[in-house]
C-alpha cells in the first residue's frame, strides 16, 4: 500500500513554475528518496506534503485520504535549513514542538528523556540552544522530529552539519525507525547515502518528474553491457580478439598493465564471450561489470533534461 | 490544550521570563514615581532648618516674619559689623541684611548653610508683603485686614448644555490630561509592542524555526498567537506599573508626610505647583474636582480605553507582524515602517489639536478612521462624544482590524517562507492575492 499518493500536481509561483504535473506514489515502510538539483522543485513538494502551502491542481492522498490538518500529527519533518528558538532552553522547546505536534505534555516529556538518554544528551535539558553546537542542535532537532514517532518523516538532508560518527548514529536511527514501522521521505543531493538506505527514489528536475522507482530496478536498467578489464599482454592482441563484438570505449596503460573500458554492442554478448574471445590473447587480471551509480544516472538524467528546451516560465532561482 | 494558545503561551512566558521584563516592569514604575516624588522631596529638601539672624536697618520688619518648624528668625539688635564678626561663633546658620524698604529694594543674606530657593522666595514674598502693607498704610491709610475683605475671589465655572437641555459639568482641564493621558499610553503601547511583534517574526524567520512550526500549525494562527501573547505581555506590564507605581508612591507619601508637620503640607502642593505637576489645583477648588470628576463617565471611558487600547495594537501588530515576515532582518523595516509610524505619529501630533477643538470635524474624521481612532478618539472620549460616533468609530476599528489582519495574514504567509529577496511593494500587493 502506499502511504502518500501525489497526483498531478502543479504549483507555480508568480515568476516561476515550482511543480508541473507531478505524480509520486510512496510505499509504506520504504525509504524513499526525493532527488533533484537545487531548485528544481523538490522543497515545493515537501512544503505542499507537509500542507504548508496547497498545490494549484492536483491533490496529495495520505493513506488514501485527501490531506487535512488531521494529517499533521502523523508526519514529521526535518526541513534543509534548521532552526531553533535560540533563546529557549532545549528540553522546554522540544516539549513546545512536540506538544505542538498534537502530543500530550507527560508523554512528551517521557519520550524525550528517553531520546536524551539514547542521544547521551541529558545534561542538555536547560541548557539554552544557544550555548549548543551547530552539530548538537542538529541532534535536538533530529529528536523533535521524530519524537512524536510518525508515519511518515520527511528529511531534507538529513545528514549536513554533522561528522561522519553522528551521521552513522542518525542513519541507525533512520533504519531503526523505518523497521519500527515508519515510511521516511529523504531528500538529498548525496548520492552516496542514497544508494546506502533508499529502496525508491524519484528524481526531479525543473519542476517535472523524470524518474521514479526501486533503486534496484533502476539501476538495472541502466546497465550498459559495459565492462572494465585489466590484463597485461599486447594491446594489438587484445583488440584483435575484440572484433567479435565489442566495442572499445577507452584504453590506459600503466606499468605494463592495461586498463580497457569495452561495451557489448548487443545483449548476446555478455562477461561470458568477453571471456573466451580475449582468454587465448591476453593475461587477463580482472574483470567486471560497470554498473551505473545514482550519481552517474543522476548526472546523466539531469544532464538529458538540461539540453532540452527551457520549460514554461523559465526559472529565475 | 490548543495549538493557538500553546503559541500564546510560549509567546507570553519566554517574554514574562526574561531579565529585561523584569528590569523594565522594576524601572518604569521607580521613573514614574521618582517623577511624581522627586520634585516634592527636592521642595522638602528647601525645608532644612535655618535660624536667621535679621539685621533690620529700617526697623521697619522687626517681628514681621513668621517662625516655622523649619524657619526661625531672631532680631537681637546688632549692627551687621558685628553680626558679620561673630557669625561663626553664634548660632545662627544666615544673616538677613535689610537695608532699605522701598518699591525696589534688595536684602542680602549671609550664610554658612545654603538656604534653599523656597526658604529666600519666602523671605521675599515675607518682605514683599511687609512692605505694600507699610505703603497702603502710609499712602491710602488702608489695613491690609481691609484690603482681604474686599479682596474678591472669582471662578468660571463652565456647563456644557446638551441639545435635550440637560447640563453636564465638564472641566476642559481634567479633560485634556486624561484623553491626553490615554492616547499617550495607547500611543507607546503600540509602538513598543507592535515592534516586539516585528521582532519576533523576524526572529523566526531568520532562525528558520519558521518552518517547522507552521508545519504544525497554520501560519495564520502563528501570527495570531503570537500577536496576542505579546499583547498580553504588554497588559501585565502595564498593570503591574500601575500597581507598583501606586504601593511605591503611597509608601512614599505615608514616608514624606512623617518627616514633615501638616502646615507644611500646603508648601508641598505650592512647590507641586511650582513644578506644573498638580495645576489643576490652581484652576479649580478641591470640591469642584470631586464635582467634576463625579460627572466624568469614568466606565465609559475605562471601557473604551480598554477598547482602544487593545483594538489599536492588534491592528497595528498584524501589520508589524507583516512587516517581520517581508524582511530578513530588522535593517530592511525602515521602508516599510513607514507608512505604519507615519498614521500613528501624525495621530500623536494631531492629538494636541485635538484636543483645543475635540468637535471640530478634523477631530471627527480622524476619530472614525481605524489607523487614527484608537488616538484620536480617545482623546475626545473625556470631552464627550456622541454614542453613535462612539459605536461607529468602534464598529470601523473591528473592521479595520478585521481587515489588515486578513492582508497581514497573507503577506505573513508568503513572506516567512521567503528569503535573501529584496521585497517591495509591489511583491508584497503579488502576496496578498497567492492562493494558499
Amino acid at each position: 500500500m502506499d502511504i502518500l499518493h501525489v497526483k498531478r500536481v502543479y504549483k507555480n509561483y508568480a515568476s516561476h513554475t515550482a511543480l508541473h504535473n507531478v505524480s509520486l506514489r510512496v510505499p509504506q515502510k520504504s525509504i524513499y528518496g526525493l532527488l533533484g538539483p537545487n531548485g528544481a522543485g523538490k522543497t515545493s513538494l515537501i512544503r505542499i506534503i507537509n500542507q504548508i502551502t496547497a498545490p494549484d491542481k492536483g491533490e496529495v492522498l495520505f493513506e488514501k485520504e485527501p490531506l487535512s490538518p488531521k494529517h499533521i500529527e502523523f508526519i514529521g519533518y526535518l526541513p534543509e535549513e534548521r532552526g531553533l528558538y535560540k533563546k529557549m532552553e532545549v528540553g522546554e522547546q522540544a516539549l513546545y514542538l512536540a506538544q505542538l505536534k498534537g502530543m500530550n505534555k507527560n508523554e512528551a516529556k517521557q519520550k524525550l528523556k528517553e531520546w536524551f538518554k539514547k542521544f547521551e544528551i541529558e545534561n542538555w535539558w536547560d541548557k539554552k540552544v544557544e550555548e549548543l553546537s551547530k552539530g548538537m542542535a542538529q541532534k535536538v532537532q533530529f529528536i523533535t522530529t521524530v519524537l512524536h514517532e510518525p508515519k511518515l518523516l520527511i528529511l531534507d538532508e538529513p545528514f549536513s552539519g554533522f561528522d561522519p560518527i553522528n551521521t552513522n548514529l542518525i542513519k541507525a536511527e533512520i533504519l531503526a525507525l523505518k523497521e519500527k514501522g515508519s515510511t521516511i521521505i529523504f531528500s538529498t543531493h548525496n548520492m552516496a547515502s542514497v544508494e546506502e538506505i533508499c529502496d525508491h527514489i524519484a528524481l526531479i528536475n525543473k519542476s517535472k518528474k523524470i524518474l521514479e522507482g526501486k533503486v534496484k530496478d533502476i539501476r538495472e536498467s541502466y546497465r550498459s553491457n559495459s565492462y572494465e578489464i585489466v590484463f597485461e599482454g599486447n594491446m594489438i592482441a587484445f583488440t584483435n580478439a575484440l572484433w567479435t563484438g565489442f566495442e572499445l570505449l577507452d584504453t590506459k596503460s600503466e606499468k605494463g598493465r592495461n586498463y580497457v573500458r569495452v561495451k557489448g554492442t548487443d545483449d548476446s554478448k555478455n562477461v561470458n564471450s568477453l571471456i573466451s574471445a580475449i582468454i587465448n590473447d591476453v593475461r587477463i587480471i580482472s574483470i567486471h561489470e560497470i554498473t551505473p551509480s545514482m550519481n552517474d544516472i543522476f548526472i546523466q538524467k539531469v544532464g538529458e533534461t538540461q539540453a532540452e528546451p527551457e520549460n514554461e516560465g523559465g526559472s529565475d532561482e | 490544550m490548543s495549538k493557538i494558545s500553546l503559541i500564546i503561551q510560549r509567546e507570553y512566558l519566554t517574554r514574562v521570563k526574561k531579565k529585561s521584563f523584569l528590569v523594565m516592569t522594576i524601572l518604569g514604575p521607580i521613573l514614574m514615581a521618582a517623577l511624581m516624588i522627586v520634585p516634592v522631596w527636592l521642595g522638602m529638601k528647601d525645608q532644612d532648618f535655618q535660624n536667621i539672624e535679621v539685621v533690620d536697618e529700617t526697623g521697619q520688619f522687626i517681628n514681621q516674619f513668621e517662625n516655622t518648624s523649619t524657619l526661625r528668625y531672631e532680631y537681637p539688635f546688632v549692627s551687621i559689623d558685628s553680626a558679620k564678626e561673630t557669625f561663626y561663633e553664634s548660632k545662627y546658620t544666615s544673616i538677613l541684611h535689610i537695608t532699605s524698604a522701598g518699591k525696589e529694594s534688595v536684602a542680602v543674606m549671609y550664610y554658612k548653610k545654603q538656604p534653599g530657593l523656597n526658604t529666600v522666595s519666602k523671605i521675599e514674598n515675607t518682605l514683599e508683603n511687609s512692605i505694600r502693607n507699610l505703603e497702603l498704610k502710609n499712602q491710602f491709610n488702608v489695613t491690609r485686614e481691609q484690603l482681604d475683605k474686599i479682596n474678591p475671589k472669582v471662578t468660571v465655572k463652565t456647563v456644557f448644555r446638551n441639545a435635550d437641555g440637560s447640563e453636564e459639568n465638564k472641566s476642559s482641564t481634567i479633560s485634556t490630561v486624561l484623553g491626553f493621558g490615554s492616547a499617550i499610553v495607547i500611543y507607546m503601547f503600540i509602538f513598543l509592542y507592535g515592534v516586539q511583534v516585528m521582532r519576533g517574526v523576524i526572529e523566526e524567520k531568520t532562525s528558520r524555526i519558521v518552518e517547522i512550526i507552521i508545519s504544525s500549525v497554520k501560519p495564520f494562527q502563528l501570527m495570531m498567537g503570537k500577536i496576542v501573547g505579546i499583547a498580553l505581555v504588554g497588559l501585565t506590564q502595564f498593570v503591574l506599573w500601575i500597581v507598583l507605581t501606586g504601593i511605591i508612591i503611597s509608601v512614599a507619601q505615608l514616608a514624606l508626610s512623617q518627616t514633615i508637620e501638616i502646615t507644611d503640607k500646603a508648601m508641598i502642593g505650592e512647590v507641586m505647583n511650582t513644578q506644573g505637576a498638580a495645576s489643576i489645583d490652581t484652576l479649580e477648588t478641591g470640591t469642584q474636582i470631586q464635582e467634576i470628576i463625579n460627572e466624568i463617565p469614568i466606565f465609559k471611558i475605562l471601557f473604551s480605553f480598554l477598547f482602544y487600547f487593545m483594538g489599536g495594537y492588534l491592528l497595528y501588530g498584524a501589520l508589524f507582524a507583516a512587516i517581520g515576515s517581508a524582511v530578513d532582518s530588522e535593517a530592511d523595516t525602515q521602508q516599510f515602517m513607514m507608512p505604519i509610524t507615519i498614521p500613528l505619529i501624525f495621530s500623536f501630533i494631531v492629538a494636541q489639536t485635538v484636543v483645543q477643538n475635540p468637535d471640530g470635524s478634523l477631530a471627527f474624521w480622524l476619530s472614525l478612521f481605524p489607523l487614527t481612532s484608537p488616538i484620536i478618539m480617545m482623546v475626545r472620549i473625556p470631552f464627550g462624544v456622541e454614542i453613535w460616533e462612539l459605536i461607529l468609530s468602534m464598529l470601523l476599528l473591528i473592521l479595520g482590524f478585521v481587515g489588515t489582519t486578513w492582508v497581514a495574514g497573507k503577506i505573513y504567509r508568503t513572506g516567512i517562507l521567503m528569503y535573501g529577496k529584496k521585497v517591495n511593494y509591489k511583491e508584497l500587493w503579488k502576496w496578498i492575492f497567492y492562493k494558499g
